[in-house]
């Protein structure tokens, strides 16, 4: 390593293509925000390759005392390597998305390099501080991508989202403010490792749960969501399901579990409690939506619902699983929103009855919406059974019951992706407009391709993604131990059988065997 | 101390005044109208010798160096502090002002000498080391205030202004005389020092009504509820640049005088007038939220919106902490430069006959119309909103830091759930100007100097401000640890 400081520069590269946007006309602008996010998504591969696995738990670790109170702090593990990586993928792919986007076009490039700017520096912060700041200003660019470039009822839907999530997020600051005042240092590695008072960590706990559930979003404060995704554009409803849900998980794996572990386990039954509800609510409800976009954000919040199960199963499977099934979800449902604006580039209605039997006009389109179907149910070989499968695994130490409810989850998202897919792809071709849609162009196969590799890389071969948070979640995981739950399936020894039995029956004729 | 000492210390006060009546009478000799562009200048040169005179003054530790006219007035680190935010406040609303005169047909030279003796009311106000000094330095602050205030004389909604902050000064200054008679009586001194030295022991209930009394008379100086309800009337029906000035300078001076008698003469009576400012804090907080909720002036709005600033500050005060009376003047430096911008914006809001718009609805689109001006003032909403990455945001911060610092985790929960409320009317601007469709009411060309303030305010409340916050720290702290020194 010659000391680049290759952080630093993932955060210049897009802020520096944001501001070049507003200046510059529309068609500029996209080839600057395309350039951009592809220099990021490079920096990004050079990121993976140049990150030891086994070796330092952080690593390009930056530290520049710049202001007062907090530090410009950067450095990754394993898990935040993977949200980046995550994030950089996904970005370029929503640019190119964009391509229907027709009015202001340099604000709108402009906006989603902030994002980009905002969610690395979530996932790169080592500073509390420097993460709250990236964290919360969010809230500007996102408010007014779904503003500006939304639908129809864009400024319900851009109020719900920013009151809501800065509803959640102030009283962590306050949390924050305590924790550094107790324990006398910004600095998160450390934090991780202070024993904050036990009764302290259940307020405190509270206090990031209010934010990260709302940013999850966790059964009942998920209502922002659905309004949020179907009122933003193509390219918003993919950062915000890809990308800013996982914020919230990123937050209980890295604050949450690790700085107050006992209050974790004490509020495990909440959190189990909720999730439960999530998988199977928001299932049925997806089964009745009429709008795709809908339908898909709906699943999301079951999806998250298993995540945040598999987090407080306090075990390396449920950790493990909950981060593939983050990586896959960003990966799965980016790729389903993806689908529907292909679609609704072409009709502009997200109305499921509207369409029908595509997968005769458009095969392209019906192979690539079938793999994303497949790998959002969790089939094998996808990514999506590879996180579910570990997830529930890890939580069936802990509770048979939570494990019963939420495989239910996996029913029933079979049951509404496949219903959906039916209605979309299959059947007679009941609307003339529908049927006369063009396949695939090149510009939307070079959006899709790159996701369905990825869901099979990360379904068939998983082990090049766990492999650079194995040390990190065994780090968790240690750190847990010692507030770990009891299991409740309590296995007891098979009694070995009485030795004059066992003559006894040797006595016996038969008992030869 | 020599007389000669004293004079030296007080350089600034009397720079002022004597430009001031220098000035005076060049605008009799000229003719008011026609001077006073060029003495508008000259006062904004005037205001920055003055900067410039105190920016030594950043780091005099308290003590009796400093002190002038027999311990009277303080020359320092917090009145420097303070003085150099009320200088540059009042320069910046000062340079604002000719065009929007000049098309109201009121430019008389007048205007800017009295925004000079203002100033140096407002000095002595933060200077004071006794509530003489402290009455004086107020009273010629609101004097030329009043004035300003009506400046527009034709025009009825200003003379209205003028009419109702003098009416609600004047009782102001009778609720703060009386108790300063209270304290004088129950303490037997009006010096700071003296009062603090005989509240030693105790606080006798006549001092304590003295107390309540002088809080009351400055709450209606900073406007905090339940004082506030000048505000919005004065701030509307004022000239525009002046209520730039009356949102910025006298509030850094009211509120720096209020620490002053706070921490200084009732420092060691804390417990006395804690609970007053929890709740007046908690009270402007939620009531300048709401208040603005339903505003369609965007003066009104300010205004409601500097009656909510004013909440945020105070919860530094409550505190009772150098960590939270340095948090204030953080805030208080954060706070000039986002009033600033926005009066500005709102100053360069005209139609196509060069009229001043005012109005919620006439911004609507202005995103399309005038790019710039839509994004200055949407950085100053964010800003005030206290949402990051914006430099509004570190003040809300470290006024949340001192208090939780000082043990009051429930009072900072309470006022930062109830920014979220204050969010909803700044977003309602934004949504305005970014979402709705173009009025197309704004077509008029702004001034060179509009713009250039816009812009130095809006690159000081954007992230880059952050790389100022442990110069800003560092001198804040020096600022507040005088006003602990007694102590």
């Amino acid at each position: 390593m010659f000391g680049l400081p290759i952080l630093s520069l993932m955060l210049l590269v897009p802020l520096a293509g944001a501001v070049a946007c507003l200046l510059v006309e529309a068609k500029t602008a996209r080839t600057i925000a395309l350039a951009a996010t592809t220099v990021d998504f490079l920096l990004g591969i050079v990121l993976w390759n140049r990150y030891e696995i086994g070796g330092a738990q952080w690593q390009f670790t930056e530290n520049a005392p710049l202001f007062a109170g907090f530090a410009w702090k950067l450095g990754i593990d394993g898990i935040a390597l993977m949200l980046i990586e995550l994030s950089v993928f996904l970005m370029p792919i929503c640019i190119l998305a964009s391509h229907a986007i027709e009015k202001r076009v340099g604000e709108y490039m402009a906006a989603f390099l902030l994002m980009e700017v905002l969610m690395i520096g979530v996932f790169a912060a080592q500073d509390l501080f420097l993460f709250y700041i990236f964290f919360e200003a969010g809230l500007i660019p996102m408010y007014l991508i779904i503003g500006i470039w939304g639908g129809a009822e864009r400024i319900y839907a851009s109020y719900k989202f920013f009151l809501y999530t800065l509803l959640g997020s102030v009283l962590m600051l306050i949390a924050m403010l305590w924790m550094v005042n107790e324990a006398g240092t910004t600095d998160i590695p450390t934090l991780m490792a202070y024993d904050f008072p036990v009764a302290a960590q259940k307020w405190l706990w509270l206090a990031f749960f209010a934010s990260f559930a709302v940013k999850m979003p966790m059964w009942p404060v998920h209502t922002w969501l659905p309004d949020a995704h179907v009122q933003a554009p193509t390219a918003g409803s993919v950062i915000l399901a890809g990308v800013l849900l996982k914020m919230g998980g990123y937050g209980f794996i890295r604050f949450s579990l690790p700085m107050f572990p006992q209050a974790s386990a004490d509020y495990a039954v909440l959190i189990f409690a909720l999730s439960m509800v999530a998988v199977v609510y928001t299932s049925l409800v997806a089964l009745v939506q009429h709008d795709m976009k809908k339908l898909i954000a709906y699943s999301s919040v079951a999806h998250m619902a298993i995540v945040t199960v598999g987090l407080f199963a306090f075990n390396t499977q449920g950790l493990e699983g909950s981060m593939v099934v983050m990586l896959s979800h960003g990966l799965v449902s980016g790729a389903l929103f993806l689908c529907v604006g292909v679609i609704y580039d072409r009709l502009h209605t997200r109305e499921i009855d509207r369409y029908g039997g595509l997968s005769i006009n458009m095969p392209k389109y019906a192979l690539f919406f079938m793999l994303f179907t497949m790998a959002s149910v969790g089939l094998p070989g996808t990514s999506g059974f590879v996180g579910e499968f570990l997830s529930l695994a890890g939580i069936y130490q802990v509770s048979s019951w939570v494990t019963l409810v939420c495989t239910t989850g996996i029913i029933l998202g079979a049951g509404y992706m496949l219903y959906l897919y039916r209605r979309v792809a299959f059947g007679e071709q009941k609307n003339a407009d529908a049927a006369a849609m063009p396949d695939l162009n090149a510009r939307e196969w070079i959006m899709l391709a790159p996701i369905a590799a990825a869901v099979l890389w990360m379904g068939v071969y998983p082990e090049s993604f766990l492999a650079p948070m194995r040390a990190d979640i065994a780090a968790l995981d240690a750190r847990l131990a010692a507030a770990r739950p009891q299991g409740d399936a309590k296995p007891t020894a098979g009694q070995p059988m009485v030795a004059e039995e066992h003559a006894a029956h040797g006595a016996a004729p038969e008992g030869a065997h | 101390m020599d007389l000669m000492h004293s004079l030296r210390l007080v350089a600034p006060e009397e720079l002022l005044s004597l430009s001031g009546l220098a000035l005076l009478l060049a605008a009799a000799w000229l003719g008011s109208a026609r001077a006073a562009r060029v003495i508008t200048w000259l006062s904004i040169a005037v205001l920055a010798t003055c900067t410039v005179l105190v920016l030594p003054g950043l780091s005099n530790p308290a003590g009796a160096e400093v002190q002038a006219f027999g311990g009277l007035y303080s020359a320092d680190a917090f009145a420097a502090f303070a003085k150099v935010l009320i200088y540059i406040a009042a320069a910046a609303t000062l340079a604002v002002a000719p065009p929007f005169l000049e098309k109201a047909g009121a430019a008389r030279a007048e205007y800017p000498i009295l925004v000079l003796f203002a100033a140096m009311g407002m000095g002595i106000m933060v200077s004071a080391q006794n509530l003489l000094t402290l009455y004086i330095g107020l009273e010629l602050n609101s004097l030329a205030a009043y004035v300003l205030a009506a400046f527009l004389k034709t025009d009825e909604r200003s003379a209205e202004a003028g009419l109702k902050y003098f009416v609600l000064g004047a009782l102001a200054s009778g609720i703060l005389l009386f108790g300063m008679s209270l304290t004088y009586g129950f303490t037997g001194t009006t010096s700071y020092a003296g009062i603090a030295a005989a509240l030693q022991g105790g606080i006798a209930k006549g001092a304590l009504f003295g107390l309540t009394f002088v809080l009351a008379g400055l709450a209606f100086k900073v406007s905090a509820v339940p004082f506030h309800m000048w505000t919005p009337d004065v701030y509307e029906g004022a000239p525009t640049p002046v209520t730039a000035f009356f949102a910025s300078a006298p509030k850094v001076a009211a509120l720096g005088l209020t620490m002053r008698v706070a921490l200084e003469a009732f420092g060691t009576q804390a417990a006395a007038w804690q609970q007053i400012v929890i709740f007046a804090a908690i009270a402007s907080i939620v009531v300048g939220a709401l208040g603005a909720i339903g505003q369609t002036n965007l003066k009104r709005l300010l205004a409601y919106s500097s009656i909510n600033n004013v909440g945020f500050i105070l919860i530094g005060l409550a505190a009772a902490t150098p960590a939270g009376a340095s948090a204030m003047l953080v805030y208080l430096a954060i706070y000039v430069a986002m009033t600033v911008g926005g009066f500005v914006a709102v100053l360069m809001l005209k139609d196509g006959a060069g009229n001043q718009l005012e109005m919620l609805g006439d911004v609507a689109g202005l995103s399309r119309t005038r790019p710039l001006i839509a994004a200055g003032l949407a950085m100053v909403m964010f800003s005030l909103a206290g949402i990051p990455p914006l430099f509004g945001f570190w003040g809300k911060f470290v006024v949340f830091q001192a208090a939780v610092e000082a043990g009051m985790v429930p009072l900072a929960a309470l006022g930062i759930a109830a920014s979220v409320i204050g969010a909803f009317y700044y977003l309602k601007v934004v949504k305005v100007m970014y979402f709705d469709d173009p009025a197309g009411k704004v077509i008029g060309q702004s001034d060179m100097v509009h713009a250039v303030l816009l812009l130095a305010s809006a690159l000081f409340i954007s992230p880059a401000g952050y790389l100022l916050t442990k110069c800003l720290g560092h001198f804040a702290e020096t600022a507040a640890a005088v006003l602990f020194a007694g102590a």
